[in-house]
């Protein structure tokens, strides 16, 4: 059998990094909001930025490897 | 510290694609070639991301950071000199004849070159490492979750590892490949927040070498070779001798060009071409891998409140020890969420680091041992039955294994004793055997065993007589991970002169039986066509003057 008809490994990880970016996003904005966060460097609001991050680069690579897109 | 709702439903959610993909991946590994070689259909990105990837499993992140607590910057050598050069060396010089000769594996190709007893001996050594080495990924697996989660160890260990025995047997190395794909970008999606947030905690990296000086007054942490010209001026107790020859040269070249852990990655790439160039876009990745590992554990040094502690106090009440540096930096820094996220990194590497020494140990039990040696002519549906199965079993093996590391100082002593016992010595064997024609199938097999034999013997005369460090590694002052280096440098040098001197005694095999694995017998596709820019000689001249910057900013 050959890999011809696989889905690339850069679409799954696209829907992982996508999920993790919107969870991570939704938590930042809650404890952003709530002020309660107990960890060093919470001022950064890193949450914030890292959902967004996280999110845009896994909707860039579910796009760009989804399936029945010619190569 | 506790975990949110939002941190397990990322590592949970995570378990749940892994099997996916493991059971997706089940029909496109119906064969022996497709479980154990991937189809030999990777490309050139897949091939070095999970080269790489092999190479940066949980042993790698929270030894190398533990090892940075205890020794400083002096661990950046580990990717830096005790990486690019033999990355290059195997890109240009050793993959074309391990890709041209179609091995299955590295004793694979001492069986061509030299014969039966060669190939058994390093066939049967690296089976019983890649066991060893899958201990520590468990070991390191029950630190995380007893620092970070508070789990039931022995829970964490059974579900982790029979994830990975299913997904691995589904799939094979297909699924090995995909997963240290996916682990690749975890890691770097989990760990870039330590070394962001800590350096902007401590104001920049000026401020936090000031901040290391101030605890620890008197000792250099900071620089890469200032300090390497005594044994005693650095925390290591090492000379710039040992760290060129010992690990630049003997554990760096013998790891990276024969462990068939790593190899195995690029050879299973569509073309030649690709599985150089693979090799390459891992070497670029690898130089950049300190900055989530060593700059955490130059943070650990500089901000945490207390000192962390040798391997051997990890059940005394209180203490935290050398290998919870990546941890602690991970719980002091990120909120929920990212938490989930970087847990799930460290599990991913755990899980990758495992999954990658049972597909090699698959490969090499079934191809090297059970095939030429239990049963020689069975159907190619057996043999990935076999294949499956040993997964398993390697799986259920290597959790025996894993309280062997208690009694090293930290992990990656205790993985680079192994490299030292059974990767060293494979190094002059091969490059021996690839670039020198004359030499002989018993000098192939003598040099090996006896080398093999004279690093273990080292390991237990230092360990029955600590005081004999001074003659192992010159110096009493030098510390167990300078003692591997210079062991590693005596190991080579005795497997290349037994395999030089046996074989000016015995009759060398006839030339038509060597074409195509020696160095002079074999014609090299050539790069002609292909334009200068794509070409791996370019791309290696590049990382090799990144690799030189570096090392003159960090000096």
């Amino acid at each position: 059998m050959s890999l011809k008809g696989m889905l690339s490994i850069w679409f799954f990880i696209g829907g992982l990094l996508t999920v993790y970016g919107l969870l991570i996003l939704i938590e930042g904005v809650r404890d952003y909001s709530a002020h309660t966060a107990s960890f060093e460097m919470a001022g950064l609001h890193l949450q914030l930025w890292w959902g967004i991050g996280l999110l845009i680069l896994g909707c860039v690579y579910l796009f760009h490897f989804r399936p029945g897109k010619s190569k | 510290m506790s975990l949110k709702p939002v941190d397990l439903a990322i590592i949970a959610l995570y378990f749940v694609l892994v099997l996916g993909l493991g059971l997706y991946l089940r029909k496109f590994a119906d064969t022996g070639e497709e479980f154990f070689m991937a189809g030999r259909e990777m490309t050139a990105w897949i091939a070095g991301l999970s080269f790489i990837s092999a190479n940066l499993g949980s042993l790698e992140m929270m030894g190398y950071a533990a090892a940075t607590y205890q020794y400083g910057i002096l661990i950046a050598h580990a990717y830096w000199l005790a990486a690019i050069p033999a990355i290059i060396f195997l890109s240009l010089v050793m993959l074309p004849f391990y890709y041209i000769c179609k091995t299955h594996s590295v004793p694979g190709y001492l069986q061509l070159r030299y014969g039966e007893g060669a190939r058994s001996v390093s066939a049967i050594s690296f089976a019983v490492m890649t066991i060893l080495m899958s201990g520590i990924n468990m070991y390191s697996m029950a630190v995380i979750m007893k620092v970070i989660l508070g789990w039931n160890i022995h829970f964490s260990i059974w579900v982790s590892s029979l994830t990975v025995g299913v997904y691995v047997m589904a799939g094979g190395l297909l699924s090995a490949i995909f997963n240290e794909v996916l682990q690749f970008m975890l890691i770097w999606a989990g760990c870039l927040v330590i070394p962001i947030a800590g350096l902007i905690e401590t104001g920049g990296w000026s401020g936090m070498v000031q901040r290391i000086s101030q605890n620890f007054p008197g000792q250099d942490f900071t620089h890469l070779w200032r300090s390497m010209g005594s044994f005693t001026a650095n925390p290591m107790g090492v000379h710039w001798t040992g760290m060129v020859f010992g690990w630049g040269l003997a554990i760096s070249f013998g790891y990276w060009t024969t462990d068939f852990l790593v190899v195995q990655r690029v050879i299973a790439a569509k073309d030649l071409r690709s599985a150089q160039m693979g090799t390459l876009i891992g070497g670029f990745f690898k130089m950049l891998v300190p900055l989530i590992v060593i700059v955490p554990g130059l943070l650990a040094l500089a901000v945490l409140p207390f000192k962390l502690m040798p391997e051997t106090m990890v059940n005394t009440p209180g203490v935290h020890t050398f290998n919870e540096a990546l941890p602690l930096m991970l719980a002091r820094y990120c909120g929920p969420g990212l938490l989930g996220l970087g847990v799930t990194a460290l599990i991913a590497g755990f899980m990758s680091g495992m999954a990658g020494n049972v597909s090699a140990f698959a490969t090499v039990w079934t191809y090297d041992i059970y095939k030429p040696f239990i049963r020689k002519a069975a159907s190619d549906a057996h043999y990935l039955s076999m294949g499956r199965w040993c997964t398993l079993i390697g799986v259920i093996v290597s959790i025996g294994t894993a309280y062997l590391v208690m009694d090293f100082s930290s992990i990656i002593v205790y993985a680079q004793a192994l490299f030292v016992f059974f990767i060293v010595p494979m190094f002059g064997t091969v490059v021996l055997g690839m670039m020198w024609k004359r030499t002989t199938p018993a000098a192939g097999f003598w040099g090996l065993l006896v080398a093999i034999v004279v690093s273990f013997l080292l390991w237990l005369w230092v360990k029955m007589d600590p005081s004999a460090i001074r003659y192992v590694a010159f110096s009493s002052h030098a510390k167990d991970m300078a003692e591997n280096v210079y062991r590693a440098m005596w190991t080579l040098i005795v497997n290349v002169v037994v395999t030089v001197a046996v074989t000016l005694m015995t009759t060398p095999k006839p030339e038509k039986e060597l074409e195509g694995l020696v160095y002079g017998l074999t014609p090299l596709p050539s790069m002609e066509e292909v334009p200068f820019y794509a070409r791996p000689v370019t791309w290696a001249a590049m990382l090799g003057v990144a690799f030189v910057i570096l090392n003159v900013i960090f000096w």
